[in-house]
């Protein structure tokens, strides 16, 4: 009987906290955020920082209360749809979050993705936030994407200039994947290094994706011997190996690339070799990184067991989000409000140390502000982390 | 031109090792493994952890690879394999199923390893380079030289072991095998066994020089249904000279063809499908399956 009774006491416990879990949760109402994007295949470290970058953040909103926009508070869902690098699913992700009447998107990652979306998004009142550099996409009469980092047109030539200044430098050589974004990364570093007065010396060496080993590669880039290799467009899972392998080709100028890399990638997939290469990163090196963005990385490694320094950049999207929704409530359900704050909409920029801003630039590429300013900070890697050479800006 | 060898040899030993797995299973149970490439990929997280996290020995963690590849395709066989090829006479119902095993492979690796690319110390340091003509890092040529050993070692237990005699009966006639008295089923499950564990063998091995990440699973498959389909589905031997030949095309390739782009694997695709169709057997295949 007392058994009976403890068990009922137990039962009528568990029912009770529950009940009370479920209605504390649902006391705020939800505010869906979308991420259409590559979480599977040989891409999906690039997706899936994403996504994580956006849970972790979401999770920590929850936790503490929900998100303030307007009267209301939110609990923040990110509604996720994997395209696996596929235009024609990410044309059905998009699908997917106008069915749900989601108004803000994360993604896609690719050019080809983000360019399939655009009308899409247009037509059902998306706004959404691509890794994809295409102007055309942010050009008038484009109106609904936003970059959400730098483009390689704009860290490119800023990379060079600082190499030509600092280190001399005066021939470069580019490899590519042969895929549409590095390919069109690499175009686009080889324009504008002849510009800056760089005398390209290799430029149509390109690889498969699946390449198991580069040095057969490498080797008609290396008789080259230029004073930078730039690995144009180069995923993480590539760049240890590229490299690696122009190290032990005896290869013993600057190595860089236009893309955030991951420093513990680098440091088990190249070790020292990896010494002194240069790539584009956020703000978690320790000298930019705000208290919130350690806070963030300590978050996101609790949740999903280690960091990924790519999230040091795609942070930010979310958060883009979320403030400029603060800053105009009424754009929650209405894109065009959206839009019309873009234009002024200036917040602090909370993952950064100093008086960094959260605000939409791109007048200069684009000729209208679809752009989110994320700190144009390239790092050099040395002894398995990243050390920042200098922080730059895009207007 | 020495370099232009070493790198077909190189890459022709192995990609020679992944053909021989694929074409081992499909030898004796007309199942093409989609999964194969996954299987590579586990081979090589194993690895990883062993050698690359834990510090266990190299050579410990490689044969961590084969046992756990080994058990896993035996168990493949025998719980998913072996029901549907009893149950089903269509040869799609085992592609399918292959494809499903492939997809699953890869959401349980992202879910144990992550999504990231991993890497392993190098198990030998030091570059080789004779007058610049031919440059080859020690752990490569340490590479390679271990997958030709593991090549002729293989062969050598088709050859001479009564477990290899028994795998070669049941590859040329199944039913002829079974009432000469061998245990069909058995042996099916050995086979696939063994097939996974070459998978892992190499993933392991390989793992020292390209690392390993989540997407190489499918390329992979794809480029060792290519070598497959070069020497002859189902023929060991075709297995072998299709490695060889695609490692040697694509060293000859990258080197003469490196101005005008990224056109070798489009000669290679282009020479492939000529090839089918003047002999769609392949190499040392038989036109009667």
């Amino acid at each position: 009987m007392q058994r009976r009774t403890l068990m009922k006491t137990v039962l009528t416990a568990v029912t009770l906290s529950a009940l009370q879990a479920t209605t504390a949760f649902a006391e705020n109402p939800v505010l869906k955020i979308g991420f259409v994007g590559v979480t599977s295949g040989p891409a999906a470290a690039w997706g899936i920082s994403n996504q994580r970058s956006m849970e972790t953040r979401a999770a920590w909103i929850n936790e503490t209360g929900g998100y303030t926009i307007g009267d209301t508070t939110y609990d923040i869902e990110i509604v996720s749809f994997d395209d696996q690098k596929d235009p024609k699913r990410a044309i059905a992700g998009m699908e997917k979050m106008a069915q749900e009447g989601i108004h803000y998107v994360v993604g896609p990652n690719v050019d080809d993705g983000a360019a399939a979306v655009r009308p899409v998004a247009e037509s059902n009142g998306i706004m959404y936030f691509p890794y994809a550099f295409p102007k055309s996409l942010y050009q008038a009469p484009a109106s609904n994407a936003i970059l959400g980092m730098v483009a390689n047109y704009q860290s490119g030539p800023a990379i060079y200039k600082y190499l030509m200044e600092e280190k001399g430098i005066k021939t470069v050589a580019f490899i590519a994947a042969n895929e549409s974004d590095p390919l069109s990364q690499r175009d686009g570093g080889v324009e504008a290094a002849k510009a800056l007065g760089l005398e390209v010396v290799s430029d149509n060496v390109t690889y498969q994706v699946d390449t198991i080993d580069f040095t057969p590669v490498l080797t008609p880039v290396m008789r080259a011997q230029p004073d930078l290799l730039v690995l144009s467009g180069v995923s993480p899972a590539n760049a240890p190996q590229l490299i690696r392998s122009a190290r032990e080709l005896g290869f013993q100028g600057l190595i860089s690339t236009e893309t955030a890399q991951d420093a513990g990638v680098l440091a088990e997939g190249a070790g020292d070799l990896a010494n002194g290469f240069i790539s584009v990163g956020g703000a978690s090196t320790p000298e930019l990184a705000s208290p919130m963005m350690n806070e963030f990385v300590q978050r996101y490694t609790d949740m999903f067991g280690e960091y990924n320094d790519e999230s040091n950049t795609k942070v930010y999207a979310l958060e883009y989000i979320l403030e400029t929704l603060k800053a105009n409530p009424a754009a929650i359900d209405d894109v065009t409000a959206f839009q019309a704050t873009m234009d002024t909409f200036e917040a602090p920029n909370p993952y950064m140390n100093g008086d960094a801003k959260l605000r939409y630039v791109g007048m200069t590429s684009f000729g209208q502000k679809r752009q989110v300013a994320v700190p144009l900070v390239v790092n050099v890697y040395q002894d398995g982390a990243f050390e920042t050479l200098f922080v730059a800006e895009v207007d | 031109m020495e370099q232009i060898l070493a790198n077909g040899v190189y890459l022709g030993s192995q990609y020679a090792m992944i053909a021989l797995g694929l074409t081992l299973i499909f030898a004796l149970m007309n199942v093409l493994n989609f999964a194969h490439g996954q299987m590579y990929v586990i081979g090589g997280f194993v690895t990883y952890t062993f050698y690359g996290q834990w510090g266990v020995p190299f050579v410990l963690a490689l044969v961590m690879s084969c046992v756990t590849l080994a058990i896993l395709g035996a168990l493949i066989e025998k719980f998913l394999f072996a029901p549907v090829i009893k149950g089903s006479a269509r040869e799609e119902s085992t592609m399918l199923l292959a494809a499903g095993i492939a997809f699953l492979l890869d959401a349980l690796i992202l879910i144990i390893f992550g999504e990231k690319q991993r890497g392993v110390p190098k198990i030998v340091n030091g570059v080789f380079n004779y007058d610049f003509r031919l440059i080859m890092p020690y752990d490569r040529i340490l590479v390679c030289v271990l997958a030709i050993l593991s090549v002729v070692a293989f062969i050598a237990l088709m050859q001479y072991t009564k477990t290899g005699r028994a795998l070669r009966a049941l590859a040329q006639d199944r039913t002829a095998a079974q009432l000469m008295g061998v245990n069909v089923d058995r042996y099916s499950m050995i086979g696939f066994a063994l097939g996974a564990m070459l998978a892992g063998l190499v993933g392991g091995l390989l793992v020292t020089i390209t690392g390993v990440n989540l997407g190489m699973g499918g390329p992979t498959s794809i480029k060792a249904f290519m070598m497959v389909m070069i020497g002859g589905a189902g023929v060991i031997s075709g297995a072998i000279w299709g490695g060889i030949i695609l490692g040697f095309m694509e060293a000859i390739g990258l080197a003469v063809l490196s101005q005008y782009g990224d056109i070798t694997y489009l000669l290679i695709f282009i020479s492939l499908m000529i090839f089918l169709a003047i002999r769609p057997q392949g190499l040392m295949g038989k036109p009667w399956g």
